[in-house]
This record gives C-alpha cells, sequence and structure tokens, in this order.
C-alpha cells in the first residue's frame, strides 16, 4: 500500500517545516507555545527531578533509615550489589515475563474490543461504558476481589478448582494470576488508544480495499493496521512502560513471595522493609533506566511517535 | 461561556469556604488538649475485642485530666505495623508517644534512638511481676526499651480421640502421625510453613530445643552449628512424612486452626486463640481438643519454645514522655491485662494474673503456658532482626526443599550479610 491520504492529511496542519525558514508568524507561535509551557516545566522539574536526583544521590550512599549518621559514601558498590545478585535477576525475569505476556494479550483483546466498539450500531454509549469498567474500579479494590476470589475458604473462584489447591501460592499459577488481573484491568486502556487510532483510518480506504475484493482479514492485516501503526506503537509503548513498573496487583496478590515479586516489589521491600535506602535507591535507578530505554527503543527502533510529538514518519 | 460563569460565580464561595477550613483545620490540632489534659497517642495493633480502647478510657479517666490517651489502630500484618511506625520515627513524628512494638522490634528501635529506656522507679514497675523472658524480650544492651504488655507462645493441641498419650518428642509425633495415617483417620501435624515469620519461629523453637542458638550470645554473628542441622533436619522430615498437610509450604497461624477444626488433622502446633475459636466453631471436635506442652527434640528434654507478644515503648520525639510512661504503666497494670486476656484472648506478661481465677476460668489451660513461658526462648535480638529472619524463612521455605547441611551453610552466609546490612533482600 503507497502512503496514505490521511497521514498528511493529519500531519499537515502542523508540520512545521524545515529548520530556518520559520515565518514571522510561526517563530512568534513557536515562543509562544515556549512560554505557554515554561509554567509546567518548572513544575515537572520541581517534583521529578528533584527526586530522581535525590534518588541517584541516596543510590551511591550506604544509607540507614536507623543510622543516618553512619551513612557514608560507596560510589557504585550498591549497584555492584544489587547487579550481582540472584534476586535482582529473579525479579527482572519475572517483571519482563508479566510484561510481555500482559502487554500482548492486552493488544490482541483490546484490538477486537476497539473494533467492536467501534462498529456498534446500537448501545454505542452502553458497550463502551460497559467495556470501561474494569479500568474505572481501582487497582487495589480489584486486586483484593482477585484476591479474596482465589484463596480457598474465601473465595468463589478457588472453590472451581480442586480441593487443596492454593492457587496464589504456586509460583507459575501465582504468575498467571497476576497477569490475569493485569490483563482484566488495563484491556479497556489498550481498546480506548486503538478506539482512537481505527477513527483515523478513512472509510474511504477501507472501502476502496473492499471494491478490489480485499476480505476482512487482507483490510485488516494490509490497510487498517499499517494505518494505525502510530496508535498501535504508543498504545504499546505506555502500557509496556506501566506493566514494567507494575506494583499494586502483586503487593496485594502475592506480596511477592514464592518469586513472584516484580523489580518494583524487590526496590520497595528493600526501602520499607529492609530500610536500606542505598540499595533501594540503587534498584529504582535500575528500573528508571530500564524504562528509559524501553521508551528509547519504542521511539527510536519501532518509530512510535512520541506522545504529542508530531508524525513526521514515512 | 458556561465554563467562566461558573468559574467566576464558585470561586467567591470557595475564598468564603475558606476561614471555615482553616479554623476547622486548627481546631482539629488544639482539640487534643481541650480541658488542659495533654494527648496522648498510642499506637498499637488492631484490636476488635474493644479491650484495648477499654483500657485507654480507663486509664485516662483514672489520670484525674492530667492526659488522655487516644488509641491508634496500627495495620494489621505486622510488616504493615513496622513501617507505620519507621515512618513516622524516622521524620521525627512528635505524635509518637506510647506504640506496641513486636517483640521483635525493640533491639531494632533502640539502635536508632527511636524510644526511650526505661530506668529507676518506672523501670522497677514495668519489671515486678514480669515474665523473665518478657522482659529479655524488651532488653538491648542490658537497658529496658520497653514494658511487656501480652506475652503469648505455642502449645501443641491434639484431638484425644485419636492421640491416647500426647508424643513428647517431634519423632514420636511423627510416628504417631504415621500410625493414624495407616490406619485411614485424620492425622496431620499443622504447622506454619509459610515463608514468613512463623517459618523463622518454628525454626527457633527446634534450634533452641536441640541446645543451639540462631546467633552468638553478643549478636554478632551465626552460631548454628549441630544444633541447627537437628533443626532443620525436623523440619525437612515433617515435610517428608505423613503428618505433612498438602498446603505445609502455605501455611500460617489461621489456615491451620482452619484445617484442624476441619476435622482433617490429629495435632496442631499454634497459640492458644484456637480454643475459644474451637469451642465456637465445632463443639463436637471441641470434645476431644486437648493440649500438651509442645513436643520437644528428644523425648527427655522439653521444648523451649518462642515467646511472642507486644512490649510497650515510649517514643523519643514524645513531647510528653513523663506522662507516657505513666500512661503506658497504667496500659498494662493487672486489669487491664485481665481484660485483654478475657476479652482480647492474649496471655499477660504478669507472672501472677495466670493464678487468677477469672482467666483460668476461661482459659484451663493457663498453668501449661505459664510454664511454656517460663523456659521460653527468645528470637535473636539484633537491630538487623528483620533482614535475619527473612533470610531464614526464605532459605528453610519450602522445608520440603531444605537439605540439613547445605541448607544451614548458606544461612550462615546469609546471616552473614544480614548482620551487616549488606546485599539485598529478597
Amino acid at each position: 500500500m503507497s502512503p496514505p491520504a490521511a497521514e498528511t492529511e493529519a500531519a499537515a496542519p502542523s508540520a512545521p517545516g524545515r529548520r530556518g525558514e520559520l515565518s514571522e508568524g510561526a517563530r512568534q507561535e513557536r515562543r509562544l507555545g515556549l512560554l505557554l509551557c515554561a509554567p509546567a516545566v518548572v513544575v515537572m522539574v520541581a517534583v521529578t527531578a528533584y527526586p530522581i536526583a535525590y534518588a541517584i544521590y541516596l543510590s551511591l550512599q550506604r544509607y540507614d533509615l536507623r543510622f543516618p549518621d553512619q551513612a557514608h559514601w560507596v560510589g557504585f558498590g550498591n549497584y555492584g550489589a544489587v547487579l550481582t545478585s540472584p534476586f535482582w535477576w529473579q525479579a527482572l525475569w519475572v517483571t519482563v515475563l508479566i510484561t510481555v505476556v500482559s502487554v500482548a494479550v492486552e493488544l490482541v483483546l483490546g484490538m477486537a474490543l476497539a473494533l467492536v466498539m467501534h462498529r456498534a450500531i446500537f448501545g454505542r454509549g452502553t458497550v463502551r461504558t460497559a467495556v470501561l469498567i474494569p479500568y474505572g474500579i481501582v487497582t487495589v479494590v480489584a486486586a483484593y476481589s482477585w484476591q479474596y476470589a482465589w484463596t480457598p475458604g474465601t473465595g468463589y473462584l478457588a472453590a472451581l478448582l480442586p480441593a487443596g489447591s492454593a492457587p496464589l501460592t504456586d509460583q507459575w499459577q501465582a504468575i498467571g494470576l497476576i497477569i490475569l488481573a493485569e490483563v482484566w484491568k488495563t484491556t479497556p486502556f489498550m481498546a480506548l488508544l486503538l478506539l482512537a487510532g481505527l477513527a483515523l483510518v478513512p472509510g474511504e480506504t477501507v472501502r476502496a480495499a473492499m471494491v478490489d475484493g480485499a476480505t476482512f482479514w487482507q483490510r485488516l492485516w494490509l490497510v487498517i493496521l499499517p494505518l494505525m501503526k502510530p496508535a498501535i506503537l504508543v498504545a504499546l509503548l505506555f502500557r509496556t512502560l506501566d506493566a514494567f513498573r507494575i506494583f499494586d496487583n502483586i503487593y496485594v496478590l502475592t506480596g511477592g513471595s514464592n518469586d513472584t515479586g516484580s523489580v518494583s516489589i524487590l526496590g520497595y521491600d528493600n526501602l520499607f522493609t529492609a530500610l536500606n535506602l542505598g540499595i533501594g535507591s540503587a534498584i529504582s535507578v535500575l528500573i528508571f533506566l530500564c524504562v528509559a530505554a524501553i521508551a528509547f527503543l519504542f521511539i527510536k527502533i519501532f518509530g512510535a511517535a512520541a506522545p504529542g510529538g508530531e508524525p513526521e514518519r514515512r | 461561556m458556561l465554563s467562566s460563569r461558573t468559574f467566576r460565580t464558585r470561586w467567591p464561595a470557595a475564598v468564603a469556604a475558606l476561614p471555615v477550613f482553616l479554623s476547622a483545620l486548627t481546631g482539629c490540632g488544639s482539640s487534643g488538649s481541650g480541658g488542659g489534659a495533654v494527648a496522648l497517642n498510642w499506637y498499637n495493633f488492631p484490636d476488635d475485642s474493644g479491650a484495648l480502647q477499654q483500657a485507654a478510657d480507663t486509664c485516662s479517666r483514672a489520670s484525674g485530666g492530667r492526659y488522655v490517651i487516644h488509641y491508634n489502630k496500627l495495620p494489621r500484618t505486622a510488616d504493615g505495623q513496622r513501617q507505620q511506625l519507621v515512618r513516622r520515627l524516622a521524620a521525627h513524628d512528635a505524635g509518637v508517644d506510647i506504640m506496641g512494638l513486636d517483640v521483635t522490634w525493640p533491639a531494632e528501635f533502640a539502635e536508632a534512638g527511636w524510644i526511650r529506656e526505661w530506668t529507676g522507679a518506672m523501670k522497677e514497675q514495668a519489671t515486678a511481676d514480669t515474665l523473665d523472658a518478657a522482659v529479655q524480650t524488651a532488653t538491648w544492651k542490658d537497658r529496658l526499651y520497653g514494658a511487656p504488655y501480652n506475652s503469648n507462645t505455642q502449645l501443641l493441641w491434639y484431638r484425644d480421640d485419636l492421640v491416647q498419650n500426647p508424643p513428647k518428642s517431634w519423632a514420636e509425633m511423627l510416628a504417631q502421625a504415621d500410625a493414624l495415617a495407616k490406619a485411614g483417620k485424620p492425622h496431620y501435624v499443622e504447622i506454619q510453613g509459610a515463608q514468613y515469620e512463623g517459618l523463622t519461629v518454628w525454626f527457633n523453637t527446634l534450634v533452641t530445643s536441640a541446645g543451639g542458638a540462631i546467633l552468638t550470645p553478643d549478636a554478632q554473628a551465626p552460631s548454628l552449628g549441630p544444633p541447627a542441622v537437628v533443626a532443620a533436619g525436623i523440619m525437612r522430615d515433617t515435610a517428608h512424612s505423613a503428618a505433612a498437610d498438602p498446603s505445609l509450604s502455605n501455611q500460617m497461624e489461621d489456615q491451620n486452626r482452619l484445617a484442624m477444626e476441619s476435622g482433617t488433622a490429629a495435632f496442631e502446633l499454634n497459640y492458644p486463640f484456637v480454643y475459644p475459636s474451637m469451642k465456637a466453631n465445632q463443639p463436637e471436635l471441641f470434645k476431644h481438643f486437648k493440649w500438651a506442652p509442645y513436643p520437644g527434640v528428644t523425648a527427655d528434654r522439653p521444648a523451649t519454645v518462642t515467646i511472642g507478644g507486644i512490649d510497650l515503648a515510649v517514643g523519643a520525639y514524645s513531647r510528653h514522655p513523663d506522662l507516657a510512661f505513666a500512661a503506658t504503666l497504667c496500659l498494662r497494670d493487672r486489669d487491664n491485662q485481665l481484660t485483654n486476656a478475657l476479652k482480647g484472648g492474649l496471655p499477660p506478661s504478669l507472672r501472677s494474673l495466670y493464678q487468677a481465677a477469672e482467666l483460668t476460668n476461661s482459659y484451663p489451660f493457663a498453668a501449661d503456658v505459664l510454664a511454656a513461658l517460663d523456659t521460653a526462648s527468645v528470637r535473636p535480638r539484633t537491630p538487623a532482626y528483620q533482614n535475619v529472619s527473612i533470610a531464614i524463612s526464605h532459605t528453610l521455605s519450602p522445608p520440603a526443599a531444605i537439605r540439613p547441611e547445605s541448607s544451614v551453610a548458606t544461612l550462615r552466609g546469609q546471616i552473614q550479610d544480614a548482620l551487616g546490612s549488606k546485599g539485598l533482600i529478597p
């Protein structure tokens, strides 16, 4: 398929042209834009840059919350301790597994839901509302519902299993249930982002393909999905970043026992149970670097448009 | 524009509401000292029986208007309780006057300088008539940092329709369970095998019963040695015997209680709360529900069961430490401990109460609990206890995977790291 008209159309209003060729009006507009952004930038620096810098500073020290007087500089010692610890690699492995599986399942289900919502002829509002309900429920509340449901003695789901099975206490079953809770919870979000992308696909292009005799699957694979690529990549980027930082579902469902802890759980335990600010901060910084790497990967390699950026791809 | 109109009409209303809001804030801040009485905040485990609130009210009235005790409920889990207290204390919260510490925390809180030492007459009152093991839990570097509130320990509970002679040792108990299994009768031994503090308690009881200790007396290094290998061996044998409940590796105290009440088990090693529960839930089984001392590692040597409970400590940043000490002594006095035992079901820390008729009427096993507490063992006293305990429960979980010699060797290295607060915790 040749580059569709819709894309250039969508890009046209905001296309800035090449550098140095800005008109006077465009320059003024840009200056106004920067000025309007400035307060937000200042606030963001105050509330995010400072904590990040402080976490990096803490991560370079041996710092026990109980004995602040004994804090001392250890350079990259904490990073060495984390990266040589089997607990870190175990948690990272679990995190990557949960991220990959849950995002993949969410993408497929979310796409299906988006198609349904897009095509719904009657009851469109009802369908969209119903789909959004899981996303509207507070994660911790939903997680507790799952936890009770899967706990023998209190739950209706556990009652369906063979007697004596306690799925939340087995590593593989528990990870499966964590993924299930994640998918149940965030598929609507994925579906909404994809629905927005689906709305950008011009009806005439699809109809033209239909006239050419394309089947439903051909239309989906060769017309709709390529046109939706920017939306899909943004949705994947958001969900991957979110899923990688998974904490609340695991915290409630298993507390990270039986090797089901994510890197965020590991960081939390080291910060708040061991009260080891140095090691805990080092873990936090490593999570930050992983998240940055994921974002970089998506934007540079897969060419996802940075959220809010101009779709300049060809 | 609608939005700007609503904005304009709402804004003055919001401004008008501001003084009300501010006065509500200040009102909230000063209400505590209303009537001249000082407000003391007592942070303790959440109690549903009403015993703790009753003690706070009684003591507030008895103070003659000197102080009013506000009972603040901490989270349900021990980890959650410790986290909240640590966060407040690390931030030098002056609003923490009295706190209920799990018996494993005083060393840590004292070393961090978060709680005050008990001295002089107050110390004498806090230790008079008090169980020795309970006082030990509140002692760090030969100084007293807490007044023992309630105590706790495990007994062996069994069904006398299945077991005629309660076992004196673990080997005997596992053999009896095996015989019951062969006869097709309920035979499980209910014990805390999940990866959590309860597993550490089991290990500590076995190691000390075998004549050993987890840490050296100065708490600077792991002791372990042959007694630890014996202990790890018993845990492993239990997990591989007919006595093992299929969900052993996930069981905590309450799952043990439920399993015993469901009739699948013949033995249960648990705290006395199982007794009133069995009475209420399974009156038929209750007729056969009996108790005996915790089995020893060998039949000729009684077990030294791990002591549990709460120590009351006074916050280092409290503005009214003298009143807080006085209030603490009132909260743990004889009457309040008796109420807590009868209503809340928690064994007291005052020795003389175990002879009180009110208590022995409700708890016929009071004498056995006292005997167990008199020989009780204390979990390792070190500021790094939390890390040491996690190292233990992580290394010895699941019990079926224990390889006594090598597990204890691994544990030695992990405890060394934990004591130096090196490395990560899982």
